[in-house]
């Protein structure tokens, strides 16, 4: 077998629209990911729970509730606590400029503002999967070898 | 620690990674170092057809017996699809009481073009859960209509779990579900046309009982609303006795294992074949002139097949 992308997609808070994160959930199944999906209402806690047990390469959490700030630090917080740092935190929502500078540097990978097509989505993720991912022992390799490739 | 140790310890991203590298293929060797380490958990199969509640149950049994102190994984199979080879995993939505219990572990697997019901490295997913020190393994299918059902295959207890709206009794016959079933659900205890279901699976099962001495049992549930779901996990604690009792567990336990054991060899022949033996070029120019109806496939394939064996002495 190949491996496949394998995304969770979760609602975390209290607001209850999950319309746009199921469209996103779809959209990516459609381009041939697995997506596994949790559910409104979600904790921090069972969001990064279900991300290592079901051994997602990325998170994608759709926040509308404004606490963008404290739910995204809570989960690579958790995410760190667990040493699964390697699963790429990205999300989308109402957030504003400043906001996604800020979540940015504390290490969410890639926000999307609302109305974003669906295959941009698809593209990023096609693009950034897997390639954190897993066994430590190559990853150190292979940035070691990185800089004598560059002196050529 | 090595993965192996972790896994032993019931770690849940050592169990997680363990189970995606069985899924893709990457690394079955694990599978001969955990083997030993199997054979302990009870597994139970959840089936019946799309949206009859199976999460739902799963969700309540669960919670039972994490009362009694016991360690479960979970296995929710939901179908690939087989346009975009997406899958949709969406059996964890029911199951949000459980997520953060320390001894609970569900995974999600998608079908992947397997048709009986279950994931291709399903059984390899249940070693891996097994090996982790699991106590109760349950799984779940897709939501099957008229399928073969591997899930018998695997589990020492299955449940088939039925709604009064998936028909009447002859469907259920047809689909084969009533001659794998362990233990019948009648789930939707609060909708109509509950009783009437019960009715008929108890007359269409009165034949089975009789040959096996196990009286199979028709339970009627309401999955959300938590009831009879005591005696759901009593009626598997008494079907689990009644198979140590007859000797079956170790009966049918062993011809599980040798229905295994053939399915390997097959998968791995045809492995062999693909990559060594079928030249797929020459195969191409026969497939021309048995077009032209000057070779009938019969024929090849009989020839090939011979042309094997002998190179294979
Ligand atoms: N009224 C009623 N609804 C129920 C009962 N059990 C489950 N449901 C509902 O039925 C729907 C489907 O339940 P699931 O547990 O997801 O069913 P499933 O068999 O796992 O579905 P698939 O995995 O998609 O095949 C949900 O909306 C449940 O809340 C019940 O006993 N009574
Ligand atoms: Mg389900």
């Amino acid at each position: 077998m190949y491996k496949k992308i394998r995304v969770l997609v979760g609602k975390p808070g209290l607001d209850g629209h999950d319309r746009g994160a199921k469209v996103v959930a779809a959209a990516l199944r459609d381009a041939g990911m697995e997506v596994v999906y949790t559910g409104l209402h979600q904790t921090c806690e069972s969001i990064v729970e279900a991300a290592v047990q079901e051994d997602v390469d990325i998170i994608g959490l759709s926040i509308l509730s404004g606490a963008h700030m404290t739910i995204f630090s809570r989960i690579l917080k958790l995410l760190k606590a667990k040493k699964a740092i390697d699963i790429l935190v990205i999300g989308g929502g109402i957030i504003p400029d400043d906001d996604m500078k800020r979540l940015q540097r504390m290490g969410v990978r890639k926000l999307f503002g609302p109305g974003t097509p669906t295959s941009e989505i698809v593209d990023w993720i096609k693009a950034n999967a897997g390639k954190s991912k897993k066994r430590p022992a190559k990853k150190t390799r292979r940035t070691r070898r990185a800089p004598k490739k560059s002196t050529k | 620690m090595s993965i192996l140790k972790s896994l032993l310890a019931g770690d849940k991203r050592a169990i997680a990674q363990t189970i995606s590298m069985v899924e893709n293929d990457i690394d079955t060797a694990i599978l001969e170092r955990i083997f030993r380490h199997t054979g302990r958990a009870y597994h139970v199969g959840i089936t019946g057809p799309p949206g009859a509640g199976k999460s739902t149950l799963v969700n309540a049994i669960s919670k039972r017996l994490l009362k009694k102190n016991k360690k479960i994984g979970i296995i929710a199979v939901d179908p690939t699809s087989p346009f975009s080879g997406g899958a949709l995993l969406g059996d964890r939505v029911r199951m949000t009481d459980l997520a953060l219990h320390e001894n609970i572990f569900i995974r999600s697997m998608a079908s992947r073009g397997s048709l009986g019901g279950l994931a291709q490295a399903t059984k390899d997913a249940a070693l891996v859960l097994d090996a982790a020190g699991m106590d109760y393994i349950l799984i779940e299918t897709i939501g099957v209509g008229q399928v073969e059902l591997d899930i018998a295959e695997v589990c020492d207890t299955t449940v088939v779990v039925l709604v009064p709206e998936s028909g009447d009794s002859i469907q259920a016959m047809k689909a084969g579900l009533l001659e794998i079933a362990d233990i019948m659900v009648v789930n939707k205890g609060d909708r109509e046309g509950c009783e009437r279901l019960v009715t008929e699976l108890k007359f269409a099962l009165e034949m089975r009982e009789q040959k096996s001495g196990w009286p199979y049992p028709i339970m009627k549930t309401t999955a959300t609303k938590d009831e009879g779901i005591e005696e759901l996990v009593s009626a598997v604690e008494s079907h689990a006795g009644h198979l140590v009792k007859t000797g079956s567990l170790e009966k049918e336990r062993k011809s599980k294992l040798l229905l295994r054991v053939h399915e390997l060899i097959e998968q791995k022949i045809r492995l062999h074949l693909r990559e060594s033996f079928i030249r797929e070029n020459e195969l191409v120019k026969l497939v021309d002139r048995i077009y032209k109806r000057q070779l009938s496939p019969y024929r090849v394939a009989e020839r090939i097949t011979k042309e094997l064996v002998r190179s294979s002495r």
